[in-house]
């Protein structure tokens, strides 16, 4: 572990996201708020539609329509790059460059008509403003870092010649080559098969150590964070419900959510003869409830839950837990 | 074209049922939802402007076309020398007798676009009908069937495809002779293949979804699930393109009359009456703008109404047109 | 690449090949080609003396072997209405002006329809997106020869402009423009819809996150992709041109080029003229379409050329 200053880099303040369809406005991210240090790993938890995604996109402003970012502010270093005048010169010279990103599904994620080193040298001219031969060098020790043989033969390929697994290599080292401060991966395992996951898990933990970046790494595998991240987000229905250093919260989950989740995951080593899984189905994202979002699935819930929404600040040690009636140790 | 791309085996199907997932999450291919969107048809209508003027100005020329021989002022070849070359109504010397004039052989303009128009409406609905029908069956019998037949249907479809419809059509017309029966021929066996593609590819596209193979496993025969779900997908697309279709054999049966190869007299339809105007071309344009601008509106109303009809019965188009109107917010970013 | 145009070329010829036949059989199904040529007042004693002449008497087998003999040796007979001249030399007379009309119109409608479709596409639902799409609808609605005809009114009540300027050619930029009008409004649709389709995709999004310029991400990302559709669209538009409206555009233009040869052979019934004229144009039909698949590769490298 290198001796890492550990200032804050990032912050995320009450963004809100919304989805404006035929249907109505979904609302998929409600008032987040989160920080992070230089060098740390975050982990960002929760399941389908929890607005887990759609909060990293809105991060470096690649929200797409039907979605805008309806409120709240984001700011790198200390700039803002989500909302306010100067925001938007701030995001281009971020992207790509000190805050990188690396999508779910690799097959889709690369141009199938170019070659795989042009879409890594693009990035390095595009910021560093290398020459062609030097790209090509860089591009080159680039692609040894993550990890993938002969990388001088497999500068002039095409995606449609490599697997998946090797695909997602190429775009972590397409993401790294201006060496960001943050890498952002969202879902970058979800689409691979099982022993490729663990593979590119380990990728992104020794390129971390080594490189000293941090990392947002968001999944609803649970499975997934646990070897990889220092703390963890879980999000329920737009909202960050707990935030907790990861060995902590998975030893001892305070929330019902995070509980329901780690009792859900399938486990190797203990026998079981149903799978557990937490009752009822998520929310409609169109309504604001008055109270908590997860009462109808909760075992806990109490009177006060069922009208008062419970916030991030309830502390517990380092960790935060939006419950009225958090599991105690 | 689609070019397969390589990918893992594992991958891609993990891919495909997660496509199979997010279908249950769209509307795509479900009977009932795409009966409910034709419901929606109509309401869509109101707020789609072009399309309503489309089919405004489309019926009131299908009016004006079918009771011609009612209604219009003349008969198409009614008039001698002594009418001859007459300016229209907003012309100094013209009158409300004869509203656009009449052309050099003294037949009433308006007239001849009437009973012009009836019958190239006529040939239009005729070559639908007949080659959608034709093409239809054909593309059924392709994708059903499959194998060895499905590939030699492919093959004569591509073969006809690449010859050049125009000349083809000019030739057999020069042949044949040119009247309403032969026209109607020619275009037909020019205009079959659309028809065939496309619903060979409708049954081919169905045949694959994961819900094909979902529903034999659950017990429900593949056949019968495929059946429900290419009839609403393919009377979608056919209808937008029966009316493209419909658009299109205008125009071809207008040039063709227009180059002489079409109908002979006395036969008319809007390309004959701007045939007979081509050399006044200098001196009195009107005579071959005015039919070329009565087909020009014509044939743009239906592009209106096909227009309205694709939007209309595909559930996620008028999504797509939704999220563009909600653009018009002022944005935080992008 | 070598043994692929090799492979191609004898497709193409092959396909020659049975447009030959199928000319050869349409002729003689239809009824007797000699009633074709000659008018109906021809007595029964020229119609006979003809049909020796033409060689049209003998067995049907006799005559294909015939007919063939005279196409691998480019004898493609003797036009009735130029008098006993070759057929094949009237052709490539007349077909430089086409070729040079039906260039210049599909040069002006793939550039135009590139850039139109690519604007629209960058703001769909915005003003040069509505112009546009209205624009091109406009263009597919009107008839060919009206095009013509208004570009002829508009441009002669103005300037008188249609036959003036230096050099040979310049009486050939109008019917460039009728030509190219049609194709345009067609193509720049399909530009837009599939760069909006390309613009939606997830490599485009990567793009994106990575920081690229957007003139890059649209230009050359997602433009190279959306190109696919739009070389086959285009191939098709210039089969479409060369081989159809061509006709019209020279007919309304009086130009001298293929396509009034053909009108001009079909209505004085020159059967071998007709013959000849079908026989090139199918020779070029099969020239652009490997032509489309060259360039294919070029463009997707997951094109497999076997």
């Amino acid at each position: 572990m290198t001796d890492a200053p550990h200032h804050t880099i990032l912050e995320v303040d009450n963004l809100c996201v919304d989805f404006f369809t035929r249907a109505g406005t979904i609302h998929a991210v409600r008032n987040v708020s989160f920080d992070l240090v230089a060098n740390e790993t975050l982990g960002i938890v929760g399941e389908s539609g929890s607005g887990k995604s759609v909060t990293a996109q809105a991060i470096l402003g690649l929200t797409e329509l039907p979605g805008r970012v309806t409120s709240g502010q984001v700011r790198w270093k200390g700039e803002p790059i989500v909302s306010g005048p100067n925001a938007e010169r701030n995001i281009y010279r971020v992207r790509g460059k000190e805050i990188s990103m690396v999508f779910q599904d690799p097959m889709t994620s690369l141009n199938p008509v170019f070659t795989v080193g042009m879409q890594i040298t693009e990035v390095i001219r595009r910021h560093l403003g290398f020459n062609k031969k030097q790209a090509i060098e860089r591009a080159i020790e680039l692609l040894d870092l993550v990890g993938i043989a002969n990388p001088r033969e497999r500068i002039n390929q095409y995606p449609f010649e490599m697997s998946g697994g090797m695909r997602q290599r190429v775009l972590i080292a397409a993401a790294l080559a201006c060496e960001p401060a943050l890498l952002i991966a969202d879902e970058p395992t979800t689409a691979l098969d099982v022993t490729i996951q663990a593979q590119v898990l380990d990728l992104i933990a020794s390129l971390q150590k080594r490189l000293g970046i941090a990392v947002i790494l968001i999944t609803h595998d649970l499975g997934v964070v646990a070897g990889v991240c220092d703390r963890v987000a879980v999000m329920y229905a737009g909202r960050l419900i707990e935030t907790a250093d990861a060995f902590e919260l998975y030893a001892t989950p305070a929330h019902p959510y995070s509980a329901g989740l780690l009792r859900s995951t399938p486990r190797i080593d203990v026998e079981v003869s149903r799978l557990d899984s937490i009752p009822g189905a998520p929310p409609d994202l169109k309504i604001f409830e008055q109270g908590c979002a997860f009462v109808p699935r909760c075992n806990r819930a109490t009177d006060k839950c069922a009208h008062h929404r419970p916030t991030l600040d309830i502390t517990e040690g380092t960790r935060r837990v939006a419950c009225w009636n958090p599991i105690h140790a | 074209m689609n070019k397969k791309r390589v990918s893992d085996e594992f991958t891609s199907r993990t891919s495909e049922t997660e496509a199979a997932i997010e279908q249950e999450h769209s509307m795509e291919g479900r009977p009932f939802e795409i009966r409910s969107a034709r419901i929606g048809m109509f309401r869509e209508l109101l707020s789609d402007s072009t399309g309503f003027i489309g089919l405004a100005i489309l019926s009131i020329l299908v009016f004006g076309a079918a009771f011609a021989p009612w209604i219009a002022p003349h008969g198409p070849t009614e008039g001698t020398l002594s009418t001859a070359n007459l300016p229209p109504v907003w012309s100094t010397a013209g009158s409300w007798k004869y509203v656009l004039g009449t052309d050099p052989q003294g037949y009433d303009m308006l007239s001849r676009i009437m009973f012009g128009m009836r019958t190239t409406l006529l040939i239009s609905t005729l070559v639908v009908l007949i080659a959608g029908i034709f093409g239809v069956t054909i593309g059924l019998i392709a994708g059903y069937m499959g194998g060895r037949l499905e590939r030699w249907i492919t093959g004569w479809i591509d073969v006809q495809v690449a010859f050049p419809g125009l000349l083809i059509a000019m030739i057999m017309i020069a042949v044949i002779g040119g009247s309403v029966s032969s026209l109607v021929f020619v275009l037909s066996f020019n205009g079959w293949m659309v028809y065939a593609r496309m619903t060979r590819g409708v049954v081919l596209s169905v045949k694959q979804q994961p819900y094909v193979e979902a529903a034999s496993l659950v017990g429900a025969s593949a056949g019968r699930v495929m059946f429900r779900h290419i009839l609403p997908n393919l009377t979608s697309a056919l209808s937008t393109l029966a009316v493209l279709e419909f658009a299109r054999i205008i125009l071809a049966e207008a040039t063709l009359s227009f180059l002489g190869l079409g109908l002979q007299f006395p036969d008319v339809s809007l390309g004959v009456v701007a045939n007979n105007g081509r050399n006044a071309i200098f001196s009195a344009p009107r005579l071959s703008i005015i039919p070329g601008l009565f087909i020009s509106v014509l044939v743009l109303a239906v592009n209106f109404v096909a227009s309205w009809l694709r939007v209309a019965l595909d559930p996620r188009e008028r999504d797509k047109r939704f999220a563009a109107t909600v653009s018009h917010h002022g944005g935080v970013q992008q | 690449m070598i043994r692929y145009l090799a492979g191609r070329v004898v497709q193409g010829l092959i396909v020659i090949f049975g447009v030959t036949i199928a000319v050869f059989v349409t002729t003689r199904l239809i009824g007797d080609p000699v009633n074709f040529i000659l008018p109906l007042s021809a007595s029964l004693e020229q119609r006979a003396r003809l049909r020796v002449d033409l060689g049209f008497d003998q067995s049907i087998f006799v005559q294909f072997m015939d007919y063939i003999g005279n196409v691998a040796r480019l004898d493609f007979g003797t036009s009735t209405k130029f008098t006993n001249q070759d057929t094949l030399d009237i052709v490539l007379r007349f077909l430089p002006r086409t070729l040079i009309l039906v260039a210049a119109g599909m040069i002006i409608a793939f550039s135009v329809s590139i850039i139109l479709g690519m604007l629209a596409a960058i703001r769909p639902g915005k003003v040069t997106d509505k112009i546009l799409v209205t624009l091109s609808l406009f263009g597919l609605s009107m008839p060919q020869f009206f095009l013509a005809q208004m570009l002829i009114v508009v441009f002669s009540v103005r300037l008188g402009l249609v036959d003036i300027g230096p050099g040979p050619w310049t009486h050939l930029i109008l019917p460039s423009i009728a030509i190219a009008l049609p194709a345009i409004g067609r193509l720049a649709m399909t530009v837009r819809s599939a760069m909006i389709d390309e613009l939606n995709s997830q490599y485009v999004k990567t793009a994106k996150a990575k920081g690229l310029r957007r003139r890059r991400v649209v230009a050359v990302h997602a433009l190279r992709n959306a190109a696919i559709p739009f070389v086959t669209l285009a191939g098709w538009e210039l089969i479409r041109a060369l081989a159809g409206f061509t006709v019209v555009v020279e007919g309304v233009f009086g130009v001298n080029g293929l396509g009034g040869l053909a009108i001009l052979a079909i209505r004085e019934r020159d059967f071998f003229l007709i013959q000849t004229i079908v026989f090139v144009v199918a020779i070029f039909v099969v020239l652009i379409n490997i032509v489309i698949d060259v360039v294919y590769k070029f463009i997707d490298p997951r094109v497999k050329l076997t």
